[in-house]
């Protein structure tokens, strides 16, 4: 038992707790709140998907701080992404920014959406332009329904 | 010697399924009766190897039997039964039985209860059920074989991931299967479509049912795994946008999408192209997501190993089934004919727009997953899509969706009357707003477009009730021909409602948690206390305890609302000695349908511990909505037009030889 709680402490003290620590949390609460939403938009670059608000890796509090600090010092929130940005490249943003390597994913939605409306549109005028031809006879019907009609007379 | 037995099994059902994938095609090819007629016993026969050999391995399991390698990596004579049980398909070779299980389950189904199925079209369906079997059959076998042996076996096991001992490995990933290879049936009958060049509205009275059940299962699955990620993360978040949940995703959508033109199909017998390609893209979207899940090009708690050779095998199978599917489809498709016209305004063209919203949002998704792995393999660098990227895209294509989805309903076939539904939605869209009003005054903070979610949550459930009561003339007539009218509505359109309606209260749910839900933290000692949302949580002590497989801190924390103690909390730090693996074990009590959630971080020396508590208000809706069209769509396969409404070709042809005769 006692092994184990050891071993429990050793791991406790080596895992830093849950996202956010009472300890990082600024005094001012509107630049804790900007904190926060920046915090959301940032990558835990060791963890799987996770934003740093929402790590316990060590390298998530560094950045929770950093982030603070930059706040604290006056930056805007911009300045601040780019802060973090220009040390740990564009792979931290959880929310790639607009450009001529990422024109492909930003348009996907409106091409996706774009392309179905198209399809729509030229399909509906094939199926009119089926049913304009159905609607008219074929010569060898129209011969064939002579033939019936002249029967009948 | 058991052991060999479900190995033996396996490869048996191998050779089976070999056959299964040649003989019925080709006896439809040729016409030939008897060889046509072998599909279904051989489906019969491969399930029931395939059963008996996860059977064994489950067995082997119950019994700790380390000589398996696999049980060993896995298993702990310590564990309790229920993940001696579920741990079965707590691992690649595991979970990827169960796939070939399930697959092989869905076979046999297709085989035992379709005995009205025109011979042909059930010869093609199970013979290229057989071709996905052969594929992960031969997958499993070769290459992530479960009844690989060690010895001498160890004395002990290395224990299943601490993460996934929890009720929810036991539920979740069944469910989910059930969904994901359920959709394998609706892609056999869009290929056997193809082969055979004939489609017509039977054709899609027999898919239907089975893109219901697929998505019923996919929807509740999807729906456990995300409760399983709120309490299990500590945190309380239920949907990440993570990779792998997109993976699950993404055929939820195309299958959303595949039943409402399904629909089409059969009243209408038009969009019969498109649905045939809506069933492979979404049985291919099945594949993709085992493929990201399982070759561990993304990794997470869902990727047990990885192994760059099983990555390339599962690539090869995605190919050869997507593309091959697709090439079939380009062949072929112009041998089924479009049908039945119709005019945009109309429950045909409610249900194109529904389709269209589904398959933007599904391509979005498929974009935003796939974009990082491509960017990296093409230029070398990182990015990252995250929740933000599909938070800000999903919204503008989902909600115009919910917005619309009260009208289809209402909408008659071929030309409907769009103003006279608005009429009929009055009531829905007076009480939306009268929601909205109430939820902006009542709150002083949240964000501003909280109240217009709630809105669009109130306007889908009213508008869903508003079209049961329309259909039985509601305040129309008099309250016995209402009740008449309601007990002889067909239980598809009930289904369809409480679907409907269903989703409309997951949406509630989450606007609510999202724009409402709070957070605290503090470093408190025992005998202090954190407040939330007028609940208190007073810190009473530290427990240490010793289980069977694991020791942990418990929290005790006593809840009280108004200087009433309400209940007990005890959040915890696990620790699981035999993978040295800590947790974070949160602990909710249920008030209604709103939730507290506390976790626990460090506990020092002095019992001082970092206590995190939130409320989450009508959190549960988000479950409880997917629960509702759950029943929704079970309701709708109960419907007896889809038990017994498909004609019965063998009395048909009885009468004809008679007539004959």
């Amino acid at each position: 038992m006692r092994f184990f709680i050891f071993l429990l402490m050793v791991f406790m003290l080596a895992l830093p707790a849950k996202a956010v620590n009472p300890d990082e949390v600024l005094t001012d609460p509107v630049l804790e709140q900007r904190a926060r939403e920046i915090s959301t938009k940032l990558r835990c670059l060791v963890c799987q998907n996770q934003s740093i608000d929402d790590s316990d890796a060590q390298l998530a509090k560094d950045l929770r701080v950093l982030v603070r600090e930059r706040l604290t010092a006056g930056d805007d929130d911009t300045a601040v992404v780019d802060f973090v940005v220009d040390r740990y490249g564009e792979y931290v943003l959880l929310k790639p920014r607009l450009g001529g390597h990422t024109l492909l994913l930003w348009s996907s939605p409106f091409v996706a959406f774009g392309f179905g409306l198209l399809a729509l549109f030229f399909l509906r005028r094939r199926s009119d332009e089926d049913a304009a031809a159905a609607a008219q006879l074929s010569n060898e019907e129209e011969a064939a329904l002579n033939q019936i009609l002249n029967k009948r007379d | 010697m058991i052991v060999e037995l479900g190995h033996y099994a396996l490869i048996l059902a191998l050779v089976l399924t070999l056959l299964q994938s040649v003989v019925p095609i080709w006896g439809a090819r040729i016409g030939d009766q008897r060889l046509m007629e072998t599909a279904a016993p051989l489906s019969l026969m491969q399930f029931l190897l395939v059963g008996l050999s996860f059977a064994i391995l489950m067995h082997g399991y119950l019994v700790s039997d380390f000589s398996i390698k696999n049980v060993y990596e896995n298993s702990h004579t310590d564990k309790p039964l229920i993940f001696k049980i579920s741990g079965t398909w707590g691992n690649h070779e595991g979970s990827m039985l169960m796939w070939i299980v399930i697959l092989s389950f869905f076979g046999a189904l297709v085989a035992a209860f379709g005995r009205y199925l025109p011979l042909k079209l059930k010869a093609n369906v199970l013979g290229v059920q057989g071709w996905i079997g052969v594929a992960f059959l031969m997958f499993l076998i070769f290459t992530s074989n479960p009844f690989e042996r060690l010895s001498p076996a160890p004395a002990e096991g290395q224990d299943l991931n601490p993460l996934l001992q929890d009720i929810g490995l036991a539920i979740h990933p069944p469910l989910l299967y059930l969904g994901y290879v359920g959709f394998s049936i609706t892609f056999s009958f869009a290929i056997a479509a193809l082969l055979e060049g004939k489609l017509d509205s039977a054709w899609a009275r027999w898919v239907r049912p089975w893109a219901l059940l697929a998505w019923m299962f996919l929807t509740i699955g999807i729906s456990m795994g995300s409760y399983w990620a709120y309490y299990e993360l500590g945190w309380g978040g239920w949907w990440f946008w993570d990779p792998v949940e997109n993976a699950s995703f993404m055929p939820w959508l195309a299958g959303t999408a595949l039943l409402h033109s399904a629909i089409v199909v059969e009243k209408r017998n038009a969009l019969r192209v498109w649905t045939v390609l809506l069933a492979i893209l979404t049985f291919s979207l099945s594949l993709l997501g085992t493929f990201l899940v399982r070759s561990g090009v993304l990794t997470s708690v869902h990727s047990f190993a990885t192994d760059p050779t099983r990555g390339i095998v599962i690539l090869g199978i995605l190919i050869i089934f997507i593309g091959g599917s697709l090439a079939l489809f380009a062949w072929r498709s112009s041998s089924l004919t479009q049908g039945g016209l119709f005019a945009p305004v109309s429950r045909e063209g409610a249900l194109v727009l529904n389709n269209l919203f589904l398959s933007a949002a599904t391509a979005t998704v498929l974009i935003g997953t796939l974009y990082p792995l491509a960017y990296e393999a093409v230029t070398g660098a990182k990015i990252s899509v995250g929740p933000p990227f599909f938070n800000l895209t999903m919204v503008p294509l989902t909600i115009p969706l919910l917005l619309a989805m009260p009208f289809g309903p209402f909408m008659t076939w071929k030309r409907g009357d769009l103003l006279g539904v608005m009429q009929r939605l009055l009531t829905a869209l007076g009480l939306a707003i009268a929601a909205a009003f109430t939820v902006y005054v009542m709150t002083n903070d949240g964000p501003v477009l909280a109240p217009l979610g709630i809105a669009v949550g109130v306007w889908m459930i009213v508008g869903s009730i508003s079209e049961i009561l329309w259909r039985a003339k509601a305040f129309q007539t008099d309250f016995s021909e209402t009740l008449r009218r309601l007990r002889h509505l067909p239980r598809a359109s009930y289904g369809a409602a409480l679907g409907h309606a269903g989703m409309g209260v997951t949406m509630l749910g989450a606007v609510a948690v999202t724009a409402y839900g709070t957070e605290v933290f503090e470093e408190i000692k025992p005998g202090q206390s954190i407040e939330t949302a007028g609940y208190t949580m007073t810190f009473k002590a530290i427990r240490p305890e010793r289980h069977a497989n694991y020791v942990q801190d418990v929290g005790v924390f006593e809840v009280s609302y108004k200087g009433q103690v309400l209940d007990e909390l005890t959040p915890a730090k696990r620790l699981y000695p035999a993978r040295q693996f800590p947790t974070t074990e949160s602990s909710i009590a249920t008030y209604g349908f709103s939730q507290l959630y506390m976790s626990l971080g460090d506990v020092q020396k002095d019992g001082t511990a970092v206590v995190r508590a939130y409320w989450k208000p009508y959190v549960t809706l988000i479950w409880y909505g997917t629960i509702l069209m759950f029943i929704g769509g079970a309701l709708s396969l109960a419907d007896r037009r889809l038990r017994i409404g498909v004609p019965k070709r063998g009395q048909a042809n009885a009468a004809s030889l008679q007539a004959a005769e």
